[in-house]
Order: C-alpha cells, then structure tokens, then sequence
C-alpha cells in the first residue's frame, strides 16, 4: 500500500501517490491557526512578552507611578507631579549621592578597564597553567557581593583591619588609617573593590575578543616593524573597540546602579558621605518607608544612563559602519 | 486541668485568654495554622535560644506552629516596610523605638492587652507607653527595654587619676583625653546603626538643653544651646575617641571592647553579659578575666541636666496577617508573668521589662553589682521627638538619621553652626 505524503499533488516520478489538495482537505482549527503566520508569531512571542510585562515593564511602569505620588509605607498615596524630583533635586545628600555614583563609576570604569586590558592582554599568551590561571581569575566574579564585600570590610575594618596591621608592621604608618570611617578614603575603598570584582568581567571578554583577532595581522605588523606597543595600538586596539564598547556600556549600567557593595560595605556612611544613588533610594524608600521619594531617587538614574548607553551605541554603530 | 475546667476558664475570662494562661493549653487553631514572628538578632543569643524553647511551647498551648525568624537589626525596617507593601509576611514583628507611629496605619489595636498588661504588671514605663501608644491605640505590645549605659574599664580609669565616675560630660572628655593619650580611647558610634548611634546623639542635645521639636511640636532644632553641644561632640571627637566609630555598627564596640582596645562605650550590657559567659576566654592585659574590671555609668550631666535614651522594644501585631486572633493570644501568652518571666531571667539585665512590676524581680537580689544600675534605668528615659511628642515625624528623623549626622559631619570638619543649620533644614523638610 502507497502512503499518501502530505503536501504533494499528484504522482511524481517512480512514485505512485494518491495525496489530498490541500484546498480541498479540511484541516483542524489548531491547525489553521498554526498555519497562520501572524497568529504563530503571537503565540511564539506571547510567553516573552508576558514575562516582560511581568517582571519589567510593571515594576518600571510601578515606580514611575510611585515617583509621581506620596506614597509612604502603609499609607495610600495621591498623585502630586513632580514634587518629589523637586524635593530630591533640592536634597544635599541627593546631590551629594549623585555625584557619588559618577564619580565611583568613572573611576571604577577607567580601572576596570585599564587592568581588564593588561590582564587579557597577559592571559593571552601561552603559559604553562593558563587554564588554571584564567579559571582562578574569574573567582572574585563568581563568589557572591555580598559575602566577598563583607570580606573586604573585615580588611577595612576601624578597629581590627589587617591593611592597617600590616602597614603599620610595615613601617608604612604611625595611626591607623581611616578606611571607612573618612568619606573620602570609604569612597575610594569601595572603588577599589568594586575594581577588583569587576576586572575578571572585562578580562574575561577582552581576551575572548583577543583570541579573534588574526594572528597573520601582527606578524604582518612585526615584519613591518611594529613594536609591541604599536603592534597594539594600530592592530589590536582597533579591531578590540567593539567588543571592548559593550563591555564598558555593561560595566557602567551595572556600577552606576550599584547597591550591593556600598549597602555592606560602608552602608552609605559615615554621614552619608558614599550613599550611591541606589543605596539612598534605599534607605529613603525602604528603610524609612518613604517610597513615592525612593522611586524618584531611583529613577534619576534612568536618564544618565540612557543618554550615555545612547552615546556609546551609536559610536558602536559608527564603527561597525566604518 | 480538664476540658470542662478549661471551658470555664474561658467563659470567665472576657476573651478566653484567662482560660488559655490557667489551662496552659490554648483552643486549638485552624490545624495547620502558623504563627511567624520576626525580632532582632538579640545582643544575649541565649535569649534568642530561650524563645526557640518557648516557641515549642506555645505551639503546643496555642494549637498552632509558632516560629521565629531572626534578623540584624538594622534590617528590620526594610523588612517592615516589604511586608506592610506586599501585604504579607509576618505576622508580628518586633518594634523598637517608636516605629508603630510610622507604621500606624498597619498594625491591629492590641490596646485590649495593653490594659491587660499594665493592669497585671504595674503600668508601663513611659518610654514604652511613648514608643507603642499612637493617640488612644496601643498598636503594639510593650515588651522590654534595653538600658544603655557606658560600660567602662575600672582600672584604666584609675590609671588616668578617675576614681569615681564623671559627673559632668567635660568630666568625661578631660578623662577620655588623659585614656587616649595611654591608648585607651572611648568608642562612641556616630554611624547609621539602630541603638547605640542615637543612644548617644540624642542625650546629648537634651542635655545641653538643645531639643528635635519644642512643646507643640514646631521645629527647635536651630538653637545656641544645640550648636554647644556639637561644639562639645567635635571636641571629645577630637581628644577622647576612636575616630573609627564613624563606621561602626552596633556591634563593633562590642568587639573593640572585649578586645581591649577602647576604656569606655555606651552600650547595653551585653559587653558585660559576655564577658560573663566567657570569662574563661575573656581576659584583660594582666591575664585576669576582663569581667572583673567593667563597671557601668550614665551618659553624664551636660549643662542642662543628665537625660538618657532607652531603646523600647514591642510586638506589634500586622493587619495584613490571617491569624490576628492567634497573634494577640501568643502574645498575651510571651508577656505573661511566667513565660516573659523566664526570658528575664535568661536576659539578666540586659533587657528590662516594659512594667515597672519587673523591677522587684527576684532577679535583682542576686545579680552582679555592675548590673544594678540597669533595674530602674528606663523609667528615666525620654523618646525621640522630645520635647514635642513622640510623632512619625520624630521616627523619620530618627530613621534618617539626621540628629546623629549632625553630629558626624561636624566631627568630620563642618563648622558646628552649619552642621546645625543642615539638620534644622533637614528637620523643617520634614515637620514643616
């Protein structure tokens, strides 16, 4: 016995098929749904959209609406307009947590990606243990804030840091430094962990664009004479700017909004001296139950980013054009 | 104790609990109810571990499971806050200070036990009348208070010429320059922490005379006698203490205490407490243990007077919570005489009851002499807010810690009188 196959129409050669038309077969509903392009494109993408409807939009669209009321904790807030941007813009420890967060992502940026590039730089030559090297580098990446920031903050510590024994054993000091209980050594503390944490993740991917890049190019560039340092600035630089974009485009989103690290490690002291822009819609909004001006601490951060996450795509987008 | 009798009980007492404490055993609740109770992590763990016990107890009395979760204290208000937004979560959570006026809107009026309790233990205290009551309501249960005093090393007092504790707060910062300069600095915190950073700063504007809000409550801050008392803090700052206490949590005095590293702290007396329990370990510079040479005394006179603050503790119970019923009968069964009774004991000293009734407890008779000063400390307590009332504005300051950062930006360089002038900004956003 032949088998029908579906779809055909007649009999093709060395086969002897008897098929339905298909204008003529009657297909079931869920078929004829399936079958219709626009209907499958909405089932295929109805489960992402609700998940970031879900999980993005709604609290996004929440926390405008929270930042244009009065809403306290337990109390039912009512619409007020911008009042609460006023308030926050005329707040000395806002401006004093913005300019905080710009300064703890500059530098923590410019860092992490001075020592990410020398330390890719480095993993991409051949050693032995190299595996092992670049697998043990991703440590500070993968162990928890939290629990590495809490580390760091025993390290600090006023009373007990080892920093301070050892440079005092040293002979480097006379007094203890003031780690986190001076403003300005505290910010930069947390600069510098916020650095060794996040190096892995700009090493990590600079080497992978590294290992992309023709090896043909630098001989190319030795036999022309190149140096090492031009052998980088003219070969690899250039070809590295891609990858190297969205790896500081990611860095920044992740430390301008950084909580984590400052909440454990100085929590936003002394005096609110390192509050980061989300550790005072924190304390604002959660601990002291203020939540329409949390919201709209918080969401100050949504126009920064957006204009330099613009900038640097589009300068992305320009050298892809190039 | 039988069914019958248990029945009685209950017909007798208004709401049945008389019923529950005579028969010990509580009608039971939905099967499967539970009952989530969040507090503090507590200075003294064995406390932690004595409500542990209890809880099995109260389950099996109340019919339902009873469980506590413990949290850092600094994490309670977020925690607070979370539930009341999201509507679930605990079904009591401990208060401290006076967080039931900010929270008022959330939490059930338990003024049924409050009258059972000041009636049954000897009227509260006004610290914890202050901390709980919200107009007419008692919206949540006065459970203890930690008294903080300044826990000190006797010997290096005397080493600097101080044979008796200082009487005035120049006393103290002239004896605090002599320590440092041995290298036995005083630790005070002046970071965001919950107890001892306010415990601190508050006293010491009230007793320069200073004050958050005058008596109705309009904004008071701005005065000379507030801008003296910052002068003085930027000057025993300066001479007298470890200037690491501007990162210090509530534990970190604690530590640098038991450690030997500073002579004076104000502190509850779990630095005491510890040094108790492990005497064995904790030894001073001559190898004898440290417990021998901790004394305490009060925050000192200022100009004005000697104040005190006193951290009130309280059970509130949550509106969102399903089993309101069952909250209000466990927590009429914790603040019983007999169980709060043996939680007490376990504290011993540590925390006080929020009844004056707890003073006459037995455990007075024996307890050490360094902890004496303890017994009748919070009925000298004021609230924040002072001298106006203890209003949710006065708990927004307090969570903002803006009184305690007047007094870090001054130490940390800002002209005492603009430190002022910040605060009193601060404090006019908020009281109007």
């Amino acid at each position: 016995m032949k088998k029908p196959i579906a779809g055909g129409s007649g009999s093709v050669a060395g086969l002897e098929v008897a098929l339905p038309h298909p204008r003529t077969s009657q297909a079931s509903p869920l078929t004829r749904v399936l079958e219709h392009e626009g209907l499958l494109a909405a089932a295929l993408l109805a489960p992402t959209i609700l998940l970031l409807g879900v999980f993005i939009a709604y609290p996004f669209v929440m926390g405008v609406w929270l930042s244009l009321t009065n809403t306290s904790v337990g109390n039912v807030g009512h619409f007020i307009g911008l009042d609460n941007f006023v308030k926050a813009w005329n707040d000395s420890i806002f401006r004093t947590a913005f300019w905080n967060t710009s300064v703890y992502t500059f530098w923590a940026t410019i860092f992490k990606l001075a020592l990410g590039m020398w330390l890719a730089l480095l993993l991409n030559r051949n050693f032995r243990g190299k595996r092992l090297v670049r697998a043990s580098m991703l440590l500070p990446f993968i162990v928890p804030t939290v629990l590495s920031t809490f580390a760091w903050r025993w390290m600090f510590d006023p009373t007990f840091s080892v920093l301070n024994w050892l440079l005092y054993r040293g002979g480097f000091i006379v007094t203890k430094l003031p780690f986190l209980s001076d403003g300005v050594y505290a910010l930069w503390c947390a600069i510098v962990v916020n650095t060794w944490r996040g190096m892995p993740f700009f090493a990590i991917t600079l080497l992978a664009g590294l290992q992309t890049i023709n090896t043909d190019l630098h001989e190319a560039a030795s036999l022309d004479g190149a140096n090492g340092w031009k052998r980088f600035w003219y070969v690899t630089w250039p070809l590295l700017k891609p990858v190297t974009l969205v790896v500081v485009v990611f860095s920044i989103i992740q430390t301008f909004s950084d909580f984590q690290l400052i909440y454990v490690l100085t929590g936003g002291g002394p005096a609110n001296s390192t509050h980061l822009l989300a550790t005072y819609a924190y304390q604002i909004g959660v601990a002291t139950g203020l939540l329409g001006e949390g919201a709209a601490i918080s969401l100050c951060m949504l126009p920064v980013l957006f204009i330099v996450v613009w900038l640097q795509l589009r300068y992305l987008r320009r050298l892809e054009g190039a | 104790m039988n069914r019958r009798s248990f029945l009685i009980g209950v017909g007798a007492g208004a709401a049945g609990l008389e019923g529950i404490l005579a028969a010990r055993r509580a009608p039971a609740h939905a099967q499967g109810t539970k009952l989530h109770i969040l507090r503090w992590v507590d200075f003294i763990p064995a406390c932690d571990v004595e409500l542990k016990r209890q809880a099995g107890d109260a389950s099996k009395a109340l019919g339902a499971e009873v469980q506590f979760e413990f949290v850092n204290g600094n994490d309670l208000q977020p925690r607070i806050t979370a539930a009341i937004q999201s509507q679930s979560g605990p079904d009591i959570i401990m208060m401290l200070h006076n967080w039931p006026h900010l929270y008022a809107n959330a939490l059930v009026d338990v003024s049924d036990l409050a009258d059972w309790q000041g009636k049954d233990q000897g009227g509260f205290y006004a610290q914890s009348q202050a901390g709980s009551k919200v107009g007419n309501q008692w919206l949540a249960l006065p459970h203890g208070i930690v008294g903080l005093q300044i826990a000190y090393r006797k010997s290096w007092l005397q080493e600097v010429g101080q044979s008796a504790w200082p009487k005035t707060l120049e006393e103290y910062r002239q004896m605090g320059m002599k320590l440092k300069k041995k290298g036995h600095p005083i630790g005070q915190t002046l970071a965001h922490t919950f107890g001892d950073a306010p415990a601190w700063s508050y006293p010491l504007l009230w007793n320069f005379g200073g004050m958050e809000t005058d008596r109705n409550g309009k904004t008071a801050l701005d005065s000379k006698e507030t801008v003296e008392s910052v002068k003085f803090m930027q000057a025993f700052w300066k001479d007298a203490c470890d200037e690491g206490g501007l990162a210090w949590d509530d534990t970190n005095n604690n530590r640098a205490f038991l450690a030997g590293e500073i002579s004076c702290t104000l502190n509850g007396a779990s630095i005491y407490i510890a040094a108790k329990r492990g005497q064995d370990k904790i030894k001073d510079d001559k190898g004898e243990p440290m417990l021998r040479d901790i004394e305490h005394g009060p925050i000192p006179a200022g100009p004005k007077g000697a104040t005190a603050y006193h951290v009130a503790f309280s059970h509130a119970v949550m509106k969102y919570g399903k089993s309101q019923k069952l909250a209000k009968d466990f927590l009429k069964w914790l603040d019983g005489k007999e169980q709060f009774g043996k939680w007490f004991e376990v504290a011993e000293g540590f925390s006080v009851g929020s009844t004056k009734f707890w003073e006459g407890a037995p455990l007075w008779a024996t307890i050490d002499p360094p902890m004496k000063i303890y017994r009748q400390a919070a009925a000298s307590s004021r609230m924040f807010g002072h001298a106006g009332p203890p209003s949710a504005k006065a708990t927004e300051v307090y969570s903002k810690y803006i009184i305690v950062d007047m007094y870090a930006k001054a130490v940390q360089g800002m002209k005492a009188e603009d430190a002022v002038k910040w605060a009193a900004g601060e404090l006019k956003k908020i009281y109007g």
